[in-house]
């Protein structure tokens, strides 16, 4: 087990990249501490995928290093790494026994027969696979598919990290949280480096201890899921995580208060004050569960109620400030709203970015 | 480095696989005199004479436009026939569906050999003898039994929720299949087009005896180089050259589909 | 994938069975009826099992099926190797694709008989680039009346005509092979060998079959290349089932012993179809 940095890495697709937007995976300096479970969260297309190949050794970065605690593994394939990796489709060899399966990723690395065979029964154990070790697995269902090739990354017991790429995609939604389960609680038990690459916020936000967010090619934010949520460092990470994301404001700054729409919102001074250092376009965000809406129009901004949605256990509004739109969730058993009503924006809870970036 | 010695032996193969076919090339640019001289590697009396002889004679080309006219109406009359039942293959359970399909593919391993005579009686009997039809229903022994094995296995790649909304939506079924379900399975047909046309420009056998004067094939034709003076090589070899090109053109037409159509079988 | 049962299905396979009907059944009933008689001066005698006894006693028979089946076999324990080590070979992406595929699918679409023609040139000592440098080299070589240069003449240029069938097939296999199973054989350590054994020999093993059971069927029924070539010569030495057979109807016109030999033959061949459609089937059912 090992500490993985990734050193000034950057990667591109194309032999000589010349705008950003050719840079698959743009430079980056990211630690994963020995041991931790990491989210690796993105929309489609982010870079994630890339990352974890750079990490496995199935892509070589264009430039940086990747080291393995002290060693320098750039160069070296991913036979040589001490890394598994799980797909996104289960890949299992089907001319081989379950048990056959598991022990593939040992025997290819001449180890002893006896081991090879404890360590197939823990892993089978683990997993739940003891009655099927003697299968052939092309006649498994998906899951056992998925939770055999998930073995086969466990079965090494000197593995750095194991690496999932959306390793749940094709299971069905019951089994997928049970795995995902599984995959806690494994890691409880061998304490392995695990990073999990999703595009579900809910997925990362349940499995993992630190969520990573990418967005073009880019890490915008590491964090516990609760950071994330209480103070996204990027409005990408405001708006793709919750649900519905945050609500984000063009606004101008004047003194202690930000102007939208004509309207006043009071800030923190301290937000305040870096906000008038920052430069480039200025934004107000704030996530609709720390809205607080009312119906009589007496605190706040005055807005125009547009929609309502009832989901359930929380409503949404839609309402119109000005020329925007916002979400605000309510309580279920809130006032019912009227047509028009005011919002209140505490200003702990009220973030403000410039270029994207969060100032305050 | 194994990269290296692979597409080594990649080239071997491939300049051995081309030596025969250019060897032929080289011939039909040559003179009878310098072929049957001392061997030269390339023609060093280059002339177009063998090619001038086979554009110019009737019986030559005509020998051609025969070929291709058969093998273009077995190719139409197998897709055409094949084409819905692959179709019933591929969505419908029926009564003796295996049985039949399997029997389909027992005609696909029928030696041309064993139909020659039969063939020759039953087509004398309907006055068939000598003309394209004759060659081009005796091909569809082979060529629609692939065909509909080709077509089955891409139709069955096309979900079955696209033939029920479409019923939905109110298509009948032929306005359905020509405007909604054919275009899906369009390279599915050049595939099948391809192997059809392959099968029966090849095929001699058959072609030959047949046809004895108006529907001759040109490999039937090409016997006419062997006369009382011996063998015309340059022409033989110029006659060669040109059933290759048809088929060069065809593979080039269908390159990017060739592996895919390959793997879809009923497997 | 369920289909649908519906016995109107059998309207849209009418053409088909019509067809096939048409240049099938009643060509192998006409045959049928041809071994079980004897033609004299236009009136017919049935003989019942004469010409199918008279054949099971055959030597000419009993040479031709010999030398049948080492043919066969004999090409296809080159075809299937060789076709599957240049499909590994062949280059997975890039423009190179293309043009490797058509050089090799092109002896394909070459008619058999000029295939034929070409190795009877390429073969010939005196005009031939093959045969001239096989003499050249001090190899004492003439397909034309040595039997073991005629036979080896054979086999290559059936190797050279038909391995391109095997190729194209175990390439189309290996390019349905996801790459994941290529990274996953990476990270778990696997050798070159592993991959080849325990991921592309498995994924190919359907398209094999297919390629194993065209090319058992049409190397069985070879007739015009060798025909073109040695003409079943020198001696019988190259004389096939389909070469016999022919000789027996149009050669020689003895109806009632070539169509018993045909339906003997087609039965050989059915026997051989079964086996290789079941193991098909099995393969199907395997398949996820």
């Amino acid at each position: 087990m090992s500490r993985i940095v990734l050193d000034q890495v950057a990667h591109s697709y194309l032999p000589h990249p010349q705008t950003e937007a050719d840079w698959a995976l743009r430079e980056m300096e990211h630690v994963w501490e020995d041991g931790g479970a990491y989210a690796l969260l993105g929309p489609s297309g982010c870079g994630k995928t890339t990352l974890l190949n750079v990490i496995s050794g199935l892509l070589q970065p264009s430039q940086g290093r990747v080291m393995f605690d002290d060693t320098d593994v750039t160069a070296l394939p991913p036979q040589q790494r001490n890394i598994a990796q799980v797909f996104q489709f289960p890949v299992i060899y089907d001319t081989m026994t379950v048990a056959e399966n598991l022990a593939f990723p040992l025997n290819n690395r001449k180890f002893d027969k006896t081991y090879v065979k404890q360590r197939v029964e823990e892993v089978a154990q683990m997993l739940d696979l003891e009655g099927d070790l003697h299968k052939k697995g092309a006649r498994l269902s998906a899951d056992a598919k998925q939770k055999i090739s998930l073995g086969r990354g466990l079965v090494r017991a000197d593995v750095a990290a194991i690496l999932f790429d959306e390793p749940l995609t094709v299971i069905d939604p019951q089994m997928k949280w049970q795995l995902r389960r599984k995959l806690k609680q494994i890691h409880e038990q061998t304490a392995t480096t695990l990073v999990y690459v999703t595009h579900d916020q809910n997925e990362a936000l349940t499995f993992a201890d630190k969520v990573v967010v990418m967005y073009e090619g880019q890490v915008v934010q590491v964090g516990t899921p609760q950071e994330l949520f209480e103070r996204p460092s990027h409005t990408f990470v405001g708006y793709f995580i919750g649900s519905p994301g945050m609500n984000l404001l063009d606004c101008q700054l004047e003194g202690k208060e930000a102007v939208v729409n004509g309207g006043r919102v009071p800030l923190n001074e301290a937000a305040a004050q870096r906000a008038h250092n920052a430069t480039g376009r200025l934004q107000l965000g704030i996530r609709p569960e720390f809205l607080s809406f009312d119906a009589r129009g007496q605190n706040g901004l005055p807005v125009r109620v547009e929609q309502v949605d009832d989901l359930g256990n929380y409503q949404i509004l839609t309402v119109r400030l000005g020329g925007e739109l916002l979400k605000v969730k309510i309580a279920e058993d809130a006032e019912p709203p009227g047509e028009d009503g005011s919002l209140r924006f505490p200003p702990d809870w009220t973030r403000l970015y410039a270029n994207g970036q969060l100032v305050g | 480095m194994v990269m290296r010695k692979r597409s080594f032996a990649l080239t071997v193969y491939l300049v051995l696989l081309m030596l025969p076919i250019y060897w032929l090339i080289n011939m039909s640019l040559k003179p009878n005199e310098e072929i049957l001289g001392a061997l030269t590697l390339y023609p060093h009396e280059l002339t177009f004479q063998n090619y001038i002889k086979i554009f110019t004679t009737p019986d030559w080309y005509q020998g051609y436009i025969n070929s291709i006219i058969y093998v273009g109406l077995n190719t139409v009359i197998s897709l055409v026939t094949a084409l819905p039942a692959a179709y019933a293959f591929s969505r419908y359970q029926f009564i003796g569906d295996k049985h039949f399909f399997f029997w389909l593919l027992t005609n696909l391993m029928a030696p041309p050999a064993v139909f020659l005579l039969p063939f020759f009686q039953l087509y004398s009997t309907f006055g068939l003898i000598d003309t394209h039809l004759a060659v081009a229903l005796a091909h569809c022994l082979f060529n629609v039994p692939l065909a509909v094995w080709i077509l089955e296995g891409f139709m069955r790649g096309v979900p079955k929720e696209i033939d029920e909304t479409a019923y939905i939506d109110g298509y009948s079924f032929p306005r359905f299949f020509v405007l909604v379900f054919l275009p899906l399975i369009r390279s599915g047909i050049g595939v099948t087009a391809f192997f059809c046309f392959m099968f029966s420009w090849v095929e001699l056998l058959l072609a030959r005896t047949l046809t004895t004067t108006a529907a001759k094939p040109i490999g039937a034709v090409m016997t006419r180089t062997v006369s009382a003076s011996g063998i015309d090589w340059g022409l033989l070899a110029a006659a060669g050259v040109l059933t290759i090109v048809p088929g060069a053109i065809v593979i080039w037409f269908v390159r990017n589909y060739m592996a895919k159509g390959f793997a879809l079988g009923r497997v | 994938m369920d289909r649908w049962p519906d016995h109107k299905a059998w309207f849209l396979v009418l053409p088909v069975a019509v067809l096939v009907a048409f240049s099938a059944i009643i060509p192998l009933m006409t045959v049928v009826n041809y071994s079980l008689q004897d033609v004299l001066g236009g009136t017919y005698f049935f003989v019942g099992a004469e010409w199918f006894e008279q054949l099971l006693h055959s030597d000419a028979l009993h040479g031709a099926l010999q030398r049948q089946f080492i043919f066969s076999f004999t090409v296809l324990a080159i075809e299937m190797p060789l076709g599957v080590a240049i499909a590994l070979a062949l280059p997975r992406r890039g423009w190179q694709v293309s043009l490797c595929l058509v050089l090799v699918a092109l002896p394909l679409l070459i008619p058999w008989n000029v295939v034929g023609t070409i190795w009877q040139i390429f073969g010939r000592s005196d005009i031939g680039l093959g045969g001239w440098t096989l003499n050249e080299l001090g190899i004492a070589y003439n397909y034309t009346s040595n039997s073991v240069d005629a036979w080896l003449t054979i086999v290559v240029m059936e190797v050279w005509h038909w391995t391109p069938l095997v190729v194209l097939l175990a390439y189309a296999g290996l390019q349905a092979i996801p790459d994941a199973y290529y990274q996953a054989a990476k990270i778990d350590g696997a050798s070159a060998w592993a991959v080849f054994r325990y991921i592309q020999l498995p994924k190919m093993r359907g398209v094999l079959t297919i390629a194993l059971l065209l090319r058992f069927m049409d190397s069985f029924m070879i007739y015009t290349e060798p025909f073109v070539v040695t003409g079943g010569g020198p001696g019988n030495s190259t004389t096939f089932l389909s070469q016999y057979l022919t000789r027996l109807a149009v050669g020689q016109f003895d109806l009632g012993p070539a169509a018993a030999f045909s339906i003997i033959y087609f039965l050989i061949i059915l026997v051989f179809c079964y086996v290789f459609y079941r193991a098909l089937e099995g393969i199907g059912k395997g398949a996820p």
